[in-house]
């Protein structure tokens, strides 16, 4: 008799489960077809996310903190070592969220260090990253193994970055296998900033005219957007509870939401050609970029306040 | 005794099946997918979860102009070849595996900095079994400086 009421409970809440998702069914088939009413020769930048599906698995990626410091590089920047978070501060943090950001800012300046071969600041800058790790009980991911293949193999380049790459798969994997993707998102997101900060420094005051440095800045309204899904899909924890170390930082960036929101980007439809040679196919499309010079100024000012408060 | 018992086995299960799901995804994702980006450098960022025949999953990041790139979608031995397109923001397909042999990798650059949507969908498979299949799938980026 129990055993009876637990089958026809059960296949109520699967009815209601199943209406439920031909509602929501309904609702996104609705929005898609607005969407579609116009088809401009240029869209902007969010118009990606219209179309997202909850009930999928959904994942966002913000660039890694070597992948931010490639883009910085292949942008034309050039090393200074000053823009680095001072390794004094090391002794500084010991919150989860102080340590989980400044997990990716180290990592992102190991990066930069490394990519401009800069041997010793590159083992001095692992062994920072190493502390963060470990005040945040990530084992393992940055041990002494590591910090001795990175000494014996400063001068390949090639070996060094998959050094640098390895350690922050452990750290962001062993995160988010402990369920504890909300740090995961703070380390990422402090790696973002600070290349961020890097690149917005190097450019100064020098004009933003054809500056491929600029325009590295203005495009991270494209990850500002994937940032602010990011930390929006963690402000709550498993059990209900509002995630503070989130919810303060969601804070924290309104001002550089409200300087990217000057910043126009759009973008006209991509056109694809393979390349049979090299194996490496060609994605063809314009970008147009609007912003102007105050406006540009007022977001390098957000980016260093935001970057000064992280480091705090 | 017997239902105290078997009620703790079940949530012992609950509680330890997620952890143990994700460290067979993580060494399936350091040992297997990441060697399919060589010669890319890996970003070293972990995008992986355990899905089913039949389910689906979106990943959203912004690729930059000046770099190639490798996207490497891989699943794991019990699940179907797993089909993933690359979609821009104008709901335009950039590519699509499944008309390429399934392939598990891309590699492209782009002429101008964009986001885009990676669209996966593990199919469901054409045997007959009693329960659909599950595994792990990771999606993993390799990049390098455009020559």
């Amino acid at each position: 008799m129990q055993q009876t009421n637990i089958v026809s409970l059960t296949s109520k809440l699967l009815v209601a489960f199943l209406l439920f998702l031909s509602f929501t069914a309904c609702q996104s088939g609705k929005q898609k077809q607005d969407s579609e009413v116009s088809i401009e020769d240029f869209i902007s930048d969010d118009d990606i996310f219209d179309d997202i599906d909850k009930a999928k698995k959904i994942f966002y990626s913000l660039p890694s903190p070597l992948e931010t410091a490639m883009i910085i590089k292949s942008a034309g920047a050039e090393y200074d070592q000053e823009l680095l978070n001072s390794l004094d501060n090391v002794e500084k943090y010991s919150s989860s969220r102080a340590l989980a950001l400044n997990l990716g800012i180290y990592t992102t300046d190991l990066s930069f260090a490394s990519l401009f071969e800069q041997t010793q600041t590159s083992i001095d800058y692992m062994n920072a990253a190493r502390s963060m790790a470990e005040g945040l009980n990530i084992t393992d991911a940055i041990d002494k193994n590591t910090i001795d293949k990175l000494e014996q193999n400063l001068d390949n380049r090639d070996i060094v970055m998959d050094i640098i790459s390895e350690t922050f798969l452990n750290s962001s994997s062993y995160l988010k296998e402990n369920e504890r993707q909300d740090v995961a998102a703070i380390v990422l997101v402090g790696g973002w900033v600070e290349g961020l900060y890097i690149a917005s420094e190097l450019i100064g005051d020098n004009s933003i005219e054809n500056n491929k440095l600029a325009d590295r800045v203005l495009e991270q309204k494209l990850s500002f957007n994937i940032v602010q899904r990011l930390l929006d899909d963690n402000k709550e924890k498993a059990n209900g509870e509002s995630n503070q170390d989130i919810v303060d930082m969601i804070a924290q960036l309104e001002e550089i939401k409200a300087a990217f929101d000057k910043v126009k980007i759009e973008t006209s439809k991509a056109t694809v050609e393979e390349n049979d040679e090299s194996g490496v196919a060609q994605v063809s499309s314009t970008t147009k970029i609007t912003v102007t010079p105050e406006d540009f100024k007022a977001l390098q000012a957000s980016i260093n306040k935001l970057r000064t408060s992280f480091i705090q | 005794m017997r239902r105290i018992y078997l009620l703790f086995l079940i949530l012992t299960l609950a509680a330890v099946t997620p952890s143990l799901s994700y460290a067979q995804c993580k060494g399936f994702a350091k040992k297997i997918c990441k060697l399919e980006l060589i010669p890319y450098i890996h970003d070293g960022n972990y995008h992986a979860a355990i899905l089913t025949e039949g389910e689906e999953a979106e990943l959203y990041k912004t690729f930059y102009s000046g770099q190639d790139y490798r996207i490497s979608i891989c699943g794991t031995d019990a699940l179907p070849e797993i089909e993933f397109q690359v979609v821009d923001s104008y709901k335009n397909v950039l590519y699509d595996n499944t008309e390429h042999n399934n392939s598990r990798i891309w590699d492209f650059n782009l002429e101008s900095s964009q986001q885009l949507k990676i669209a996966i969908k593990v199919p469901t498979s054409e045997a007959q079994s009693e329960y659909p299949a599950s595994g792990c799938v990771a999606i993993m980026f390799g990049f390098k400086e455009t020559k």
